[in-house]
C-alpha cells in the first residue's frame, strides 16, 4: 500500500489490523533501506538487519509527535534505523579499546620541526600555534573536555566516548564544542584569526 | 607521542569551523532527512537548515550517517 505522510500517521496511530499492517510495511522498508545502506557481509547479516529494524520502529513509534513532515515520512524513519544500526556497529568495533589507553600515550608537549617543507618563517608560526593550542588545551580545558577532544582526535566515535564518560553523545558534543569554543577563543586572544592559521596551516 | 599532523590538521579545521551556537546530534538527526531530501533535488537548504548543514561539517559520526541515508534515498527512488 502507498502511503502519504499523513497516512502513515493516521496508521501507525491506529489499533488493530489498520495498525499491524502499517508496522508490518514499515518493517520491510526498513529492512530493504537498511540493507542497501549498510550491509557489507561480514558484520552485517540479516539478524543484524532484524534486530536493528526492531530497535528503529521503536524509536520511531516513540518519536512520530517529533515527525513534522518536512520529508517523506519513510526518509525521515530510515535515518533513525541507520543510527541505529550505525551505533551498533560503531559500539561493536570500539568495544574492547579503552578510553585511557587510547588518550594516555598523548603528550602535548610542542615538537620541532612540524614539517620540513615550509619556509623557516613558516615554520616557526606554525610551531608558535601548536605550542599555544598545546598550553590551551592542558590549562584552558576541563578534564573531561580535554579527554573527550583527545578521543575523538583518536577517532573514537562519540557514543563510545559517553560511554566511557557515563553520559550521552549530545553531551559529549557539547562537552567538545565547549573545548573547541574555549581553544578558538584562546587562539584569538593572543592575536590568531582563524583565516590566519588556515593560511600558516595550508598544505 | 604528540598529535600527528592529520590531528593538528583536524583540530585546526574543527576550531576554524567552530560556531557559538551550534545544534547537537540528536537536533541535526531531526532535520537530515529534509536536508538529505533537499541536496539530492539540487535545491539549497533553508536558512533553518544552514545549521545542519554546519553540524555536518563538524561532526563526523553524523556526517556518515548521512552519507548512508543518501545512498537509502537514491535506491528508494530507484
Amino acid at each position: 500500500m502507498k502511503r502519504d505522510n499523513k497516512l502513515w500517521l493516521t496508521h501507525l496511530r491506529s489499533e488493530g489490523a489498520v495498525q499491524h499492517q502499517a508496522l508490518s510495511d514499515l518493517r520491510s522498508a526498513l529492512i530493504y533501506n537498511l540493507r542497501g545502506a549498510v550491509w557489507n557481509g561480514a558484520l552485517v547479516d540479516d539478524a543484524f538487519i532484524e534486530d536493528a529494524v526492531q530497535d528503529s520502529i521503536i524509536r520511531i513509534l516513540n518519536r512520530l509527535k517529533q515527525f513534522e513532515g518536512r520529508s517523506q515520512f519513510l526518509t525521515w524513519a530510515t535515518s533513525i534505523s541507520i543510527r541505529v544500526a550505525i551505533s551498533e556497529l560503531r559500539r561493536r568495533r570500539w568495544k574492547d579499546i579503552s578510553l585511557d589507553e587510547l588518550i594516555s600515550d598523548v603528550s602535548l608537549v610542542p615538537e620541532k620541526a612540524v614539517d620540513t617543507s615550509p619556509e623557516p618563517n613558516i615554520l616557526r608560526e606554525r610551531e608558535a600555534i601548536i605550542g599555544i593550542m598545546y598550553s590551551l588545551i592542558q590549562n584552558s580545558l576541563t578534564e573531561k573536555q580535554r579527554s573527550a577532544l583527545l578521543a575523538e582526535l583518536k577517532e573514537m566515535p562519540q557514543d563510545e566516548i559517553a560511554r566511557h564518560i557515563g553520559s550521552n553523545r549530545n553531551a559529549i558534543y557539547k562537552l567538545t564544542h565547549d573545548a573547541r569554543k574555549r581553544l578558538k577563543k584562546g587562539l584569538e586572544d593572543v592575536g590568531y584569526k582563524m583565516t590566519d592559521i588556515q593560511t600558516i596551516f595550508a598544505n | 607521542m604528540s598529535l600527528s599532523k592529520k590531528e593538528i590538521d583536524g583540530l585546526l579545521q574543527l576550531i576554524s569551523l567552530t560556531k557559538n551556537e551550534e545544534i547537537n546530534c540528536e537536533q541535526c538527526l531531526s532535520s537530515v532527512s529534509e536536508f538529505a531530501e533537499l541536496e539530492l533535488m539540487g535545491r539549497s537548504p533553508s536558512d533553518a537548515l544552514k545549521a545542519v548543514e554546519h553540524h555536518l561539517s563538524i561532526c563526523t559520526e553524523c556526517h556518515e550517517e548521512y552519507s548512508l541515508l543518501k545512498n537509502a534515498i537514491r535506491k528508494m527512488n530507484g
